[in-house]
């Protein structure tokens, strides 16, 4: 450390943050924006000169596979926000509109499919919507019709989905829940009802909420690669580009061209929902009674409510049952339900994949660790510190949110491909650390904004306290500032480490040898031999488990926290 | 904005509420004339603005009757009633701007756009506001916020006008202003108008007549005036300015309290009574005074002064009673000390008796 060196300039008090500052930026710059930067240059350069070209672009939209890719990404995204928004508003609808009893049940729903990646349970639906899946034989037998869920690009919005729809109910619900009653009964008192007033009141105050809801889905579905792989659908625009560089080779400026379209679509969905939402702070419900006029449901209209939401429950729990099903049975092929079952496919997964599940706790443990420690520093330097500059943090790391997984592992094997691992001799592209380092640079906006909330908690005044008393600034940090964030810092940890667990897009390019694998590449694995589908499944359960008891112990947590805030005087 | 022709009385009889098994309103009756200015008053949980989201056609369904105008309104949806409300919150709909929030009544009403726009115009006018009417509800200050609010009830010319504490989230001096221009606006257009608030200084001033509410009951309805100076509860007398309330009976002539407090007084009344003086009908005296013909006179002891500015509130141990005496204060004037003897004088005629 050269600090005699910069003591100079940097004064006593804010030396420690300073150089925290300066250490984190260099880490981002170097393992975020020099790869995606490295992404965009290979992308606008001549493969054979090195000189600035569109010409990779004119051969990108030259090529019908690639345009056909384009569409069909452009397609199935749009198509399944549609599909997400028409499951998900009947049920904002209901929780928002009427004293309903199967509140619980929607609440539920909103959570449920988030604890299972989409690609877990693709293979499985298939088996149970596919052409020849459960549902199919038994439509054919008794009704003499099929429904194509699962052909092509329907399958893959048909996942998707189901997957994401909970991002609008949870939007929608908050936004509606925000709607002060009096914005309702005033309308009511001028004259207004019904239709009309849903249409000019209700609507319109609840549409920044839904568009922020739609805009996540689609950025999601549009980036996502594990869906599409599983289920063998590769002309879309991931996909391409994944096969492009682990089959053509990381020259192809195929690649990197859909790299960019990817992050450029990232981009505007992320900039139609700032627009959607800017200068339309809603929320304006008042202390006391908020929420919209509620009123119990009849008895025909409670009938119709609870099948609707019964039905999307079995829809959203297919997944699960079908990989349930999968896990358990012996050969499961043109029938209804497997031939036998079987505690075999669980014993072979404990046997043989050990290594899948020690390399994910190892790369997940360590990537929410750096998470944490990096979201802490920087919400501790943002809010806390005047260091100039300091923002950038913010917006740097919070840009990870743009980069898809699939363009941050493309721009990892293109940058450090050339960089050996110290006293090792291999690319620290191919060295497992590398994996963990993408698993963090993905996370770490979510556990960043844990960690802020966290420390936005912390009232000044408690730091102030300490100081007074006597204590320096790294010792308040330490014995006060830290203490009262553990809550929210476990929090953002847990979700890190969950979310980690089970991420495949980045994975599956940093991947270079099985044994290094984590458990998202060997289910991908597993899937590809139909005689590998029960282990497969069986893996994908425990990766369930894993993501599920992550959220339930990061539940646990806040809700903790937030019974001890409550207590405390500083509230008040 | 012409004279108000439709303007109603409100005529509520023997009305209950309930919201689950908590009876909220209890037997309210009330009558108020066509273009009167009435308040309703009372604590936080007394009842007031319940009573008036009735009337509006807001909450649970109760029971009894109100009438507008002779119209039966119970069972009528809110927007069947023509009924004005200003919402304590104001309600401004943020996604619209001033203009389309004032309209908005009027759309409702199918108003031909030519007139909508004319009469957006004047409502804005009025309030004084007409340069804000393209921004949105956001960019407003509170003060203009609740004009807008005004501006939007009235341009759709309600039969009555509900107003639910509308002055409660405005700062101090502002407070005053609009109360005054409320009530100008009222007066200019001749609109019913129903005014609730907890704020006695407010309702005192605005009011043509008001009720006072604790717990769901109307405890008494009158001017201001009446109301402070002839309260028919001991609820409505501590309510509005501060009163000495000393329970005690009547005895032979006599107004007699514990620990000897006794003081001859001239009364119907018999059995169990509260006595009623307010702080500035009792004075006190360093040097020693006797029953005259004016006032009674007794003899106490201080335990503590208030300064308060244009008077100083004395609290006088006396009989082991606490007594209020407010002096007024003028320049140089020395206060009395704490544990001074002194003489208090009540004023006869200002005594006030109450059953218990």
């Amino acid at each position: 450390m050269t600090v005699k060196a910069s003591s100079g300039f940097l004064s006593r008090s804010n030396f420690g943050p300073k150089a925290l500052a300066i250490l984190i930026a260099l880490f981002l710059i170097m393992f975020l924006a020099v790869p995606v930067a490295k992404v965009f240059i290979v992308a606008f350069q001549d493969p054979s000169t090195g000189s600035f070209t569109l010409i990779n672009f004119v051969d990108f939209f030259k090529t019908s596979l690639f345009r056909e890719s384009f569409w069909n990404s452009f397609y199935v995204s749009s198509v399944s926000v549609v599909v997400a928004s028409i499951i998900a508003l009947p049920l904002a609808y209901f929780t928002s509109r009427f004293n309903f009893g199967g509140t619980v049940i929607i609440q539920t729903l909103g959570i449920v499919p988030l604890i299972m990646p989409p690609f877990v349970g693709a293979v499985a639906m298939q088996l149970l919507f596919g052409s020849n899946g459960s549902v199919n034989l038994l439509l054919d037998e008794h009704l003499g019709f099929t429904i194509p869920f699962m052909e092509g690009l329907n399958g893959v919005i048909f996942v998707q989905s189901i997957h994401y729809f909970p991002f609008i109910l949870i939007n929608l619900s908050a936004a509606l829940a925000n709607i002060d009653r009096s914005m309702e009964e005033s309308a009511l008192s001028l004259g207004s009802n019904g239709m009309r007033l849903f249409r000019r009141i209700v609507f319109p105050l609840s549409m920044p909420g839904y568009v922020a809801g739609a805009s996540i889905v689609f950025i999601k579905v549009f980036d996502d690669l594990g869906t599409p792989l599983l289920l063998n659908v590769n002309n879309m625009l991931a996909p391409q580009a994944y096969l492009r560089i682990s089959s053509v080779g990381i020259s192809d400026p195929m690649g990197y061209v859909i790299s960019v379209i990817l992050v450029i679509f990232s981009l505007f969905a992320m900039w139609v929902a700032f627009l959607a939402l800017r200068g339309k702070d809603y929320a304006t419900t008042q202390k006391g009674g908020g929420g919209l006029m509620k009123r119990d449901m009849k008895p025909a209209e409670k009938f119709i409510a609870y099948a609707i939401v019964l039905f999307i429950l079995a829809v959203v729990l297919s997944p699960h049952l079908a990989l349930g099903l999968l896990s358990f049975g012996t050969i499961w092929s043109y029938s209804v339900l497997p031939d036998a079952y079987t505690l075999e496919h669980y014993v072979e997964v404990f046997s043989s994949a050990g290594d899948f599940i020690k390399n994910t706790l190892l790369y997940a443990g360590m990537a929410a660790t750096i998470d944490v420690v990096i979201g802490t520093a920087i919400a501790y330097i943002v809010w806390r510190t005047k260091i100039k500059g300091r923002k950038i943090l913010d917006y740097l790391a919070m840009s990870a949110l743009a980069v898809p997984g699939v363009v941050l592992g493309i721009g990892y094997l293109r940058t450090f491909y050339q960089f050996d691992v110290p006293f090792k001799d291999i690319p620290l592209a191919n060295y497992w650390l590398i994996i963990v380092i993408a698993l963090a640079i993905r996370r770490l906006p979510y556990a960043m904004r844990a960690c802020v909330a966290a420390l936005q908690q912390v009232s000044v005044s408690l730091e102030e306290a300490s100081e007074s008393l006597g204590a320096r600034k790294m010792t308040t940090v330490k014995r006060i500032v830290i203490p009262l964030m553990t809550g929210g810092i476990l929090a953002g940890f847990v979700t890190s480490f969950a979310t980690a667990a089970v991420e495949l897009s980045a994975t599956i390019m940093l991947v270079s040898s099985e044994a290094d694998a984590p458990i998202a590449y060997g289910i991908y694995v597993f899937m590809q031999s139909a005689a590998g589908r029960g282990p497969g499944a069986a893996l994908g359960i425990l990766a369930v488990v894993i993501v599920a008891l992550g959220t339930y112990v990061s539940n646990r947590i806040i809700q903790k926290a937030n019974q001890k805030n409550a207590m405390s005087p500083d509230q008040h | 904005m012409t004279q108000n022709k439709s303007t109603a009385g409100i005529s509520i009889k023997n009305l209950g509420l309930s919201f689950g098994t908590t009876e909220v309103l209890k037997g309210v009756n009330l009558e108020i004339e066509p273009g009167e200015f009435f308040s309703f008053l009372g604590p936080s949980g007394s009842g007031k603005s319940t009573l008036l989201r009735a009337i509006s056609g807001f909450g649970p369904d109760p029971t009894g009757s109100i009438k507008i105008g002779g119209e039966e309104v119970t069972g009528l949806p809110a927007w069947q009633r023509n009924v004005g409300m200003v919402f304590q919150s104001y309600a401004l709909w943020p996604h619209m701007t001033i203009r389309k929030n004032v309209a908005f009544g009027l759309e409702e009403r199918k108003v031909s756009s030519t007139e909508i726009d004319g009469r957006v115009d004047d409502a804005l006018d009025l309030v004084g506001l007409k340069h804000l009417a393209d921004r949105t509800p956001g960019q407003l200050s509170g003060g203009q916020q609740q004009r807008i609010a005004l501006a939007r009830t009235i341009v759709v010319e309600p039969r009555v006008l509900l107003l639910d504490e509308p002055l409660s989230n405005l700062d101090a001096n502002l407070r005053v202003q609009m109360r005054r221009d409320i009530l100008a606006l009222q007066r200019e257009l001749g609109l019913t108008t129903i005014f609730v608030t907890h704020d006695q200084e407010e309702a005192n001033t605005i009011s043509d007549r008001m009720a006072v509410l604790d717990k769901g009951i109307i405890q008494q309805i009158g001017t201001p005036v009446e109301l402070y100076d002839q309260p028919q509860n001991r609820f409505v007398a501590s309510f509005l300015g501060t009163a000495n309330i000393i329970e005690g009976s009547i005895t032979e002539g006599h107004f007699v309290a514990e620990k000897d407090f006794k003081i001859p007084v001239k009364t119907d009344l018999t059995g169990n009574i509260y006595l009623v003086i307010r702080p500035q009908s009792v004075t006190i005296s360093e040097t020693e005074v006797t029953e005259n013909n004016r006032s009674y006179s007794l003899k106490g002891n201080i335990e503590y002064s208030e300064f308060l500015g244009e008077t100083v509130r004395y609290s006088v141990l006396s009989n082991g009673h606490s007594i209020l005496a407010d002096e007024s204060h003028l320049r140089g004037n020395k206060i009395v000390a704490n544990g001074q003897d002194v003489w208090i004088e009540i004023e006869k005629d200002q005594i006030l008796l109450l059953d218990r």
